[in-house]
């Protein structure tokens, strides 16, 4: 077993499988990816809705959002010889009230003024777009190079190409602690003790990120919050966008072999009581309030089955937007966590830019304003 | 912890059996043959199968094929069948019309 290598990447979800891919594709020889649980992805990464987005994002993301879009998604399936099913059919926010509207007004503005291309669209229009939909609808903003993929083919396939590549993983591997040797952050260690060695470590472990990072005098302020999901049986062909709300009632799209997969919420996400939060398991009331949120804006599915519920933590950072780049108070860490519920959109482009950051390259676009260390005192 | 690429390399080679292209998932037409290759790709867990194949992804969800595959895998992988853990189970235990879901406060959905 080899436990030293050039870069030890920490948590096997989509960032960390897709740096691992860069790195290797950038000629880096030894990369290891150390992952907690027995899965690769098993986190946030496979248990999202797959959204390819960049309406409503934060301006501070948008940059690297729209560069994966331009760049890197439309090619992914070719790359990874994996079928990511990156669909780019656009996406609808849909709004039933002026407030809806003034709101998705807001955010088209706002996403505009950065250079993306989004538009309001009334009640006529939605229906031309996607004819599925509740008449209730008085408008909608529309970003056409919006799109969805398939979180999960993504994920393992980002995995699978990094594996073939030469790229070293351990699954259940549980990360305890990181440790300075001579002032620069070098070891990782196991829960079971097991130590490894690198000249680079990458901290990419979702909410864990925390808990590790602070072993060197790193505090990444940040909390978990719970999503669920469901899945329907298969459906004829209907539609290919990606459907959200001003409200945020739901969001989702239906996936290439029929299904359609959205996501809700019942109102008690944030008072969340799990007594093992590792179980995962759903909340009584989500599901029939979830089917309900759908069916308010998409009433022809009341006859669609529901196959299967589930649930993810998110990583919500502090101020909204993930922290990516180098710890300056821990030299030879970076990391990468935080995302907030946009991580696997932006993955691909972060991947990249990880790897670049490893190689002390400038990143495609600026991410100064990720930096881990943004947050002062207040006093 | 578990060392992917010394177990794939433990395992050997994927070979080619006579009865690969046996329907082991009904629901979404997953064959053993997909099954068995996808072990050699280094999936080594029902949960990164059913992700990437989608074995036991649909109506019944795994509740025909899920001890199959498991043993499919396992004889893969070379272990006992009890080295690859069951699925998770997941709400609701049988496909239900959303807007049956839809009435659990107790009056109908309008």
């Amino acid at each position: 077993m080899n436990k030293t290598a050039d870069v030890i990447i920490i948590g096997g979800g989509i960032v960390g499988c897709a740096t691992a891919y860069y790195l290797a594709k950038s000629g880096t020889k030894q990369v290891i990816v150390l992952e907690a649980s027995k899965s690769i992805g098993h986190g946030g990464s496979c248990r999202n809705g797959g959204g390819v987005r960049q309406s409503g994002r934060d301006v501070r993301e948008l940059p690297y959002a729209m560069y994966g879009i331009q760049h890197l998604w439309p090619t992914l399936s070719e790359e990874l010889g994996v079928d990511v099913e990156y669909t780019q059919k656009g996406n609808l926010r849909l709004g039933k009230t002026q407030a809806h509207l003034e709101k998705l007004q807001k955010l088209a503005d706002n996403a505009k003024a950065v250079g993306l291309g989004v538009e309001m669209v009334d009640a006529k229009e939605v229906q031309e777009i996607c004819p599925y939909l509740s008449k209730d609808i008085i408008g909608a903003s529309w970003c056409p190079t919006d799109g969805h993929a398939n979180p999960l083919t993504t994920t393992l396939g980002y995995y699978k190409r990094s594996l073939e590549m030469g790229v070293s993983y351990y699954t259940d591997a549980k990360v305890a602690m990181l440790k300075k040797v001579r002032g620069k952050v070098h070891q990782v260690i196991l829960t079971d003790g097991t130590v490894f060695e690198g000249e680079h470590i990458v901290l990419c472990a979702g909410y864990e990120s925390r808990a590790i990072a602070r072993t060197v005098g790193v505090d990444l302020p940040m909390t978990k919050l719970i999503d669920e999901m469901f899945v329907t049986e298969m459906q004829p062909h209907m539609f290919d966008i990606m459907l959200g709300t001003a409200s945020a009632d739901f969001y989702g799209h239906q996936a290439h072999h029929g299904s359609f997969v959205f996501g809700s919420e019942c109102g008690y996400e944030e008072v969340t009581d799990m007594e093992d939060p590792s179980k995962l398991y759903t909340n009584a009331m989500t599901l029939s309030a979830s089917c309900r949120a759908v069916m308010d804006y998409v009433p022809c599915l009341k006859g669609a089955k529901v196959v299967r519920s589930w649930c993810g933590w998110l990583d919500n950072a502090f101020d909204g937007v993930p922290f990516i780049g180098d710890c300056k108070d821990a030299e030879g860490l970076t990391v990468a966590c935080g995302f907030t519920g946009h991580g696997f959109g932006t993955a691909p482009a972060v991947g990249l830019m990880l790897s670049q950051i490893v190689h002390g390259e400038k990143t495609v676009v600026d991410i100064s304003a990720l930096a881990p260390n943004r947050f002062k005192p207040n006093k | 912890m578990i060392d992917i690429r010394q177990k794939l390399e433990e395992i050997g080679a994927f070979e080619p059996h006579a009865d690969d292209g046996l329907l082991v998932c009904r629901c979404e037409e997953v064959t053993k043959g997909e099954i068995r290759k996808a072990v050699h790709e280094g999936i080594f867990t029902i949960e990164e199968m059913r992700r990437y194949l989608r074995n036991g992804m649909g109506l019944c969800q795994g509740q025909t094929c899920g001890r199959l595959v498991k043993s499919i895998m396992a004889a893969e992988l070379k272990e006992t069948p009890d080295y690859v853990e069951p699925a998770s189970a997941r709400a609701p235990m049988r496909p239900i019309e959303m807007e049956i879901l839809g009435k659990d406060q107790g009056g109908a959905y309008e």
